[in-house]
């Protein structure tokens, strides 16, 4: 692209912007509405995700270990757990600070008292990293010699791992979707700006004006109102999301569902929709206009 | 240069607009193709400005084989021909001067070269004071003289005028083609599309007469019969 032309497609998709002004508002509208509905639903998703990423550094399973085994046997069961694949951190528990825990919940219970020590098992407590390995692991530390017996609930971290898993892909369904329905829409409405120009297209194309030549000044128009609704749509996402944020403090909701503080992800949500709004403006420009190229 | 050799056109609908059509017009020449509505002169200004391909027969237009030419080298083609309009084609919302910077922008013209070409055509076509003035402003035959100044802007080996004349009245039309031949004496080849009698009558130049996508004369002289 020669310089001098540069400058001319951007000044022309500027000035065409004003030019069709309240085309361009419909432009923009649509694809602000777009964006917020794919924003809401990205959001959620990682909301979700968060939500599931704390349950899961939660997670963790019981190894009990061998009454047979000496202090010195139970620190090289230790070292091998932690050279096994998936394990974070490990915690040597004695039997009797397994007790002392046991009575914590137990307060009210004099009947456990007087249980001697003997009773419990040293134990080690377990932190998995990938709760999608959660099986695997618990396999691979029930294998070494050592482990009397464990103790993991496999099933709610599959559980955990099924819905991290469903509301992501759902989310993408979703979003993939809204995206191609964008493009449409966004095509269709550019298109509709473009149809009053066709003359002009066609007056340039009888000039000798190549393909690129003609669809440059479309293209970096459909860029310039996507990234100006990107704008618009980041604003008003961030508007909602705090009022969603603020009505389930105020309905006592967030001990179920918190949001994640915008302040945490406005970088990421902002660059997605500036580049998504350039994407969907672009693409959908170099759609529009391909018809009126055929002259 | 033009040359068709036995072209046929037929539409998708089963119209044949043209029956073997044989033309070969030389570089310098002015021409008019003349004939009916529906005659088949529209169909040969498409074909030779490449917007519809025959359908049999070769059509080669300024050295260009239009039946093998690739999408890339179309526009290339169109700038050696400048094509006039009957129903003008300006663009309302830009002045004389913007709508022949339009045109020498789409060739990738410089601002030097803009400069320099656009007052040289305006005087040859008789506007050199309406440079900034919008076409709306103007009369139709001030309009016609436009797109002229744009057909010839790109300095194009040939011109080709679709009906030129069919939105103005006699006086501008004798001034339109007066000037048309003039512009065709300094060089540029002249193919002008009419079915006025009158005006070709008065110029004694090569008129090349169909009907019914076939040709029925192709000679010398005004007269013609429609």
């Amino acid at each position: 692209m020669r310089r001098l032309n540069l400058g001319y497609f951007i000044k022309e998709g500027f000035s065409s912007i004003f030019s069709h002004g309240l085309m361009s508002f419909a432009a923009v509208c649509m694809i602000v509405a777009c964006l917020i509905i794919m924003g809401s639903f990205s959001l959620l998703a990682i909301n979700v995700d968060d939500m599931l990423k704390q349950l899961e550094e939660e997670n963790e399973f019981l190894a009990f270990i061998d009454e047979d085994y000496t202090e010195n046997q139970i620190r090289e069961l230790m070292a091998q757990v932690r050279q096994l694949d998936n394990v974070g951190q490990v915690e040597y528990i004695t039997r009797e600070q397994a007790k002392a825990d046991y009575l914590k919940g137990h307060e009210s219970e004099g009947l456990y008292v007087n249980l001697p020590d003997e009773v419990l098992r040293d134990r080690l407590s377990i932190h998995v990293i990938d709760l999608e390995r959660f099986s695997e692991t618990v396999e691979a530390v029930k294998a070494l010699p050592g482990v009397a017996n464990h103790r993991a609930a496999s099933e709610v971290a599959e559980g955990f791992v099924a819905v991290r898993n469903a509301v992501t892909a759902l989310a993408m369904v979703l979003v993939a979707i809204l995206a191609v329905v964008s493009l449409f829409i966004i095509a269709n409405t550019i298109r509709l700006a473009t149809f009053a120009r066709r003359e002009e297209i066609a007056i340039m194309k009888m000039c000798g004006a190549t393909d690129g030549f003609v669809r440059w000044p479309f293209i970096v128009e459909g860029l310039i109102l996507g990234l100006m609704g990107a704008l618009v749509a980041f604003f008003l996402q961030w508007g909602v999301y705090v009022a969603v944020g603020s009505a389930l403090v105020e309905n006592g909701a967030n001990a179920l569902f918190s949001l994640m503080d915008f302040g945490l992800i406005w970088k990421r949500v902002l660059g997605i929709f500036m580049l998504s709004g350039a994407a969907i403006g672009a693409v959908g420009s170099g759609f529009a206009i391909r018809k009126f190229l055929q002259v | 240069m033009i040359r068709l050799i036995d072209v046929h056109k037929e539409y998708d609908n089963g119209t044949k607009a043209l029956k073997g059509i044989n033309l070969r017009i030389e570089d310098g020449e002015f021409v008019f193709l003349v004939g009916p509505s529906g005659s088949g002169k529209s169909t040969i200004i498409k074909l030779l400005t490449a917007e519809i391909t025959a359908s049999k027969g070769r059509v080669i237009v300024n050295g260009y084989n239009l039946g093998n030419i690739r999408r890339w080298q179309i526009p290339h083609m169109r700038r050696t021909l400048g094509i006039i309009f009957q129903d003008f084609r300006l663009i309302e919302k830009k002045t004389v001067q913007g709508n022949l910077e339009f045109a020498m922008r789409t060739v990738g013209a410089s601002g030097r070269e803009m400069r320099k070409r656009i007052p040289y055509v305006l005087d040859l076509v008789g506007l050199e004071d309406k440079a900034d003035v919008y076409p709306n402003e103007m009369s139709g035959g001030e309009q016609q003289r436009v797109a002229i100044a744009r057909a010839l802007v790109n300095n194009p080996k040939m011109i080709i005028a679709d009906e030129p004349t069919g939105n103005l009245d006699p006086r501008r039309s004798l001034e339109i083609m007066t000037l048309l031949e003039r512009i065709n004496a300094m060089g540029t080849t002249m193919l002008v599309v009419t079915h006025e009698r009158d005006l070709v009558n008065r110029f004694s130049k090569r008129v090349v007469a169909i009907k019914d996508g076939e040709m029925i004369r192709d000679g010398q002289g005004g007269y013609y019969r429609a």
